[in-house]
């Protein structure tokens, strides 16, 4: 369970730092609303060709992510850099493999102890002390009689 | 076995039933001891005594405890500093066939109670199911909870009065996180092993019980805390 979840932080990790590079002029990615990509997928500048060049608006790319499915990012790019990132889509599955590989408890209810104060028949307990056995030894031999 | 033993017969009885029942408990107590000399128990923990060539009963026993060693994944275990002693497993047995030993005499409402823990069954002289207080495990003088059961037992493991008689066979430490730990349930010997073994699992103890079909639970940890399974509050009396 802990395996997967460095896993996939370093798959998400890693992608930002994928992301941040094409933008910084490596390959292909989408703009919304427009269908000709940002940058030319052969292109491999030295310096970064649009660093100080990002439009303002958001981008988004798909990540295949072989653990959880299709994980979608969203990228904020404001005053040419970017500002912000979100993960727009968490697959439902994702949520269900969480869920199996937590093994998850149902919480159990709780309660402070409280003292009291109804007469009962019979204690259970750790042994009782032998002065209380004797005195309900006798009490029951007596009712026995009766 | 060295526990204090209160029997409570709500039908009518004469005294030879009690002489025979505590008689019984006098055998059982002379086999099963560790702290007699020449019982049958010791012998065996000496080497003078192969289990194979043991009594009957003694042989049930051992049989018994494997089983509930695999059940429990070894939390469970008679075994432990160089000796057997099954008189965890020993107590639970025993109260059942008290029970069934009255219930084969036509004794339908009676309760037997062995160093804490209680075989039930039918009610009470006021006619009422028989009513059972959970010990405060910080004041052995007052209860925290009432439970109210028409047949079956429960059981309470812990360690504050005779100190700490149970421990973890996993790591050999002392149970010190939880305080008493109850099960309730149709059978006084499954309660009774089941309360054994859970308590040695410390905390985690209350959710084994919790994942046991039939059996309910209420754990109070060394804070006065106490954790109860999902179905407990059905046993709780109002």
């Amino acid at each position: 369970m802990i395996k997967k979840i460095i896993l996939s932080v370093s798959v998400i990790v890693a992608f930002i730092f994928y992301a941040v590079y094409q933008k910084s002029g490596g390959l292909e990615i989408r703009k919304i609303g427009e269908s000709t990509p940002l940058t030319s997928p052969q292109e491999t500048p030295s310096v970064p060709k649009h660093v100080n060049g990002l439009k303002d608006g958001f981008y988004t790319e798909d990540v295949a992510d072989a653990l959880y499915g299709n994980v979608q990012v969203k990228a904020v790019v404001s005053g040419g850099k970017i500002t912000d990132v979100e993960f727009l889509q968490y697959p439902s599955d994702r949520q269900t493999s969480i869920e199996i590989n937590s093994q998850a408890m149902p919480i159990l209810k709780q309660e402070a102890i409280q003292t009291q104060s109804a007469q009962v028949d019979t204690v259970s307990g750790a042994s009782a002390t032998s002065a209380a056995f004797k005195e309900s030894l006798k009490s029951a031999l007596d009712q026995a009689k009766s | 076995m060295g526990m204090p033993v209160i029997l409570e017969i709500a039908d009518p009885a004469e005294k030879k039933v009690f002489d025979e029942i505590f008689s019984y408990l006098k055998f059982v107590d002379r086999k099963f001891s560790i702290y007699k000399a020449r019982s049958e128990i010791t012998l065996i923990n000496k080497g003078k005594l192969k289990i194979k060539d043991s009594s009957k009963d003694m042989k049930t026993i051992f049989q018994l405890a494997e089983e509930k060693r695999q059940e429990t994944s070894g939390y469970f275990d008679i075994y432990y500093y160089g000796n057997y002693d099954p008189s965890g497993l020993v107590k639970g047995w025993v109260i059942s066939n008290v029970a069934k030993k009255l219930a084969n005499k036509r004794f339908k409402n009676f309760y037997v109670n062995v160093g804490g823990d209680i075989a039930v069954s039918g009610k009470n002289k006021q006619g009422k199911p028989w009513t059972i207080g959970i010990r405060d495990p910080f004041n052995k003088d007052e209860i925290v909870k009432v439970v109210v059961l028409r047949n079956g037992g429960v059981a309470t493991s812990g360690n504050y009065i005779r100190g700490d008689h149970i421990y973890n066979p996993k790591n050999n430490h002392k149970i010190d996180d939880i305080a008493s730990l109850t099960v309730i349930g149709p059978d006084i010997f499954q309660a009774d092993c089941f309360a054994t073994a859970a308590f040695a699992m410390g905390k985690d103890g209350i959710n084994f019980i919790e994942n046991l079909a039939n059996y309910e639970g209420y754990m109070i940890d060394s804070k006065g805390i106490a954790t109860m399974t999902s179905g407990f509050e059905e046993y709780v009396f109002e």
